[in-house]
């Protein structure tokens, strides 16, 4: 059922219980996304160190099930990436769920595949992955 | 009390309903954003296209002779069914938003001095709020706002003499049933109390245009809005009641064609109200099919349609707050049929999402209702709103959907 392809068990564990969901205090980084639609919001925290990788990763969400599980998946996979790389992934993410791109190398975020069949919930799912290309770019606070 | 079983009499005037929604019966609950058209609304529209279209008011022929009186019978028709004394005091216009913005723009716009008070309440649908907002920082007037406090979103209403005594009120603008909450505003005392200070009345009745007898003569109100497409009509038309008197006074919203008595290459003249606010080709086909939908409501009865309302709301509630860890909002009792709600911890998208694979139309959201939302502490809630041809299996099946949505997100 496509149904619980969309709320894949994966998905439903991330949801729950959500991995590195926190704050993190400066000299992190924080970006916000928000989606005006249905009022969900998340902050991403990126702590960088001296080689410019991601060395903490955290976030906060007010948010559906879809947009918890992928901030969540997401952490996971660019913990220890250089920003060019973390924006690689988060175009690759991008172009996989809207362009019907290659899930290669995606791991864990092919669990989202399931919302190419709710176009209506394709901002929940990239909500996150905004919120850390603001992190990325954004300044301490 | 016998259960009036508005369902059994009138549900197969609504063919959309007769369908499968990813493979179960659709239950459709979520009339508060728009109700579904009878057949003879769809049949009316179909009607008008194929044999009495052209435009009206300017053709001499007589296709345009026949639009032009089905179009100003429909103003007859929405005079009589909100009992305005005169179908001049009806102003065809989009929907609420349009009426609204076109009371605050060209009344409140010129009308309003630096200081003066708009007063609205905290359980306003944003149409009832931004164009105030928009309005008040135009001419340096300001906001104040009835307080909406806990779960059941009370209002104080012995306050209100108070508030117009201590400040400078011009206008108060509430929502005469509101859309979240489901509770229902005294907009006829809320009007008296106003006038007693001098202050100008507008009723937002979107959630009561088609659920209740209306009449703006007992309401007393100076204005009052609502959208076809929230009482079995068409999209896209939508009223401003206004006071003849208030009405003659104003600047036209929009202008251009259809709206003018004579133009020169310097300047124009404006038609009386209420052609003075209609400029350009009005909706034709949307007020006449506005007319066969009202004309459908008084055939069920409007009555009726309050009782059944008021049934479903108050069972809906009470079996609703039975399911374990859920919060329903909005009134104990006395209750329009709409009501929101949070289940556990789940996100109301999740759970629009899951009752939609079970046939279940709900509405997850803020409800364009943002603040307060806020004010409750949430993002987001769920909604199920109910009318005429709803059933209590119906009813079944949403209890039903969220038991399984709580065990499969819990």
């Amino acid at each position: 059922m496509d149904f619980d392809e969309l709320y894949q068990e994966i998905i439903l564990d991330h949801s729950k219980r959500p991995r590195n969901s926190g704050v993190l205090p400066p000299p992190a980084t924080r970006g916000s996304g928000y989606n005006p639609a249905c009022g969900d919001e998340v902050t991403v925290f990126v702590l960088k160190s001296a080689e410019g990788k991601i060395e903490t990763i955290s976030f906060q969400a007010q948010a559906c099930a879809i947009c918890t599980a992928s901030t969540s998946l997401m952490t996971l996979q660019v913990k220890g990436t250089t920003q060019e790389q973390a924006l690689e992934i988060q175009r690759h993410f991008i172009d996989f769920l809207t362009k019907d791109g290659s899930s290669e190398g995606l791991g864990h975020l092919r669990a989202l595949a399931g919302v190419k069949k709710f176009p209506q919930r394709l901002k929940c799912a990239t909500l996150g992955w905004h919120a850390l290309e603001a992190a990325l770019k954004g300044d301490a606070g | 009390m016998t259960v009036p079983s508005l369902a059994e009499r009138f549900r197969a005037d609504f063919p959309i309903l007769d369908q499968t929604v990813n493979g179960h019966p659709l239950v459709y609950l979520d009339n508060a954003a728009s109700t579904q058209r009878p057949t003879s609304v769809i049949n009316e529209l179909s009607r008008y296209y194929r044999h009495d279209h052209a435009n009206v008011h300017r053709g001499l022929h007589a296709l345009s002779t026949r639009a032009t009186a089905l179009y100003e019978n429909a103003r007859q028709r929405v005079a009589t069914f909100l009992n305005a004394e005169d179908p001049e005091s009806i102003v065809f216009t989009r929907g609420t938003t349009e009426s609204i913005n076109l009371v605050a723009s060209s009344w409140a716009g010129n009308e309003l001095k630096p200081g003066d008070g708009i007063l609205l309440t905290q359980m306003e649908h944003h149409a009832n709020l931004i164009p105030w907002q928009i309005v008040a920082r135009r001419v340096g007037a300001r906001l104040y706002f009835l307080t909406v406090t806990g779960d059941e979103g009370e209002i104080d209403w012995s306050q209100l003499d108070t508030i117009f005594t201590d400040n400078p009120i011009r206008i108060v603008a509430l929502t005469h049933i509101s859309n979240s909450l489901g509770r229902i505003n005294p907009v006829a005392e809320v009007c008296r109390t106003a006038h007693k200070h001098g202050a100008v009345t507008l009723i937002d009745a979107a959630q009561s245009a088609g659920h209740m007898p209306l009449d703006v003569r007992a309401i007393d109100c100076d204005f009052l809005a609502f959208s076809g497409h929230k009482c079995c009509g068409p999209t896209g038309i939508g009223i401003l009641y206004g006071r003849k008197s208030l009405l003659e006074k104003m600047e036209p919203y929009q202008t251009g064609g259809e709206m003018i008595v004579s133009v020169t290459f310097e300047g124009a003249e404006w038609k009386p109200p209420p052609h003075r606010f209609e400029a350009g080709t009005p909706h034709i086909a949307g007020a006449i099919g506005l007319a066969t939908a009202l004309d459908y409501l008084d055939q069920v009865g409007r009555n009726s349609i309050q009782e059944n309302d008021h049934h479903f709301g108050n069972i809906a509630a009470t079996r609703l707050r039975e399911i374990p860890d859920l919060r329903v909002f909005g009134p104990l009792d006395e209750r329009a049929g709409i009501v929101s709600f949070q289940l556990g911890k789940i996100h109301a998208h999740d759970l629009v999402a899951f009752a939609d694979q079970h046939g279940v139309a709900l509405r997850g959201g803020h409800h364009c209702n943002q603040p307060l939302v806020r004010k409750l502490g949430l993002h987001a809630t769920a909604r199920a709103s109910f009318y005429l041809y709803n059933t209590e299996s119906e009813l079944d099946r949403l209890v039903a959907v969220l038991h399984s949505a709580a065990k499969y997100f819990g």
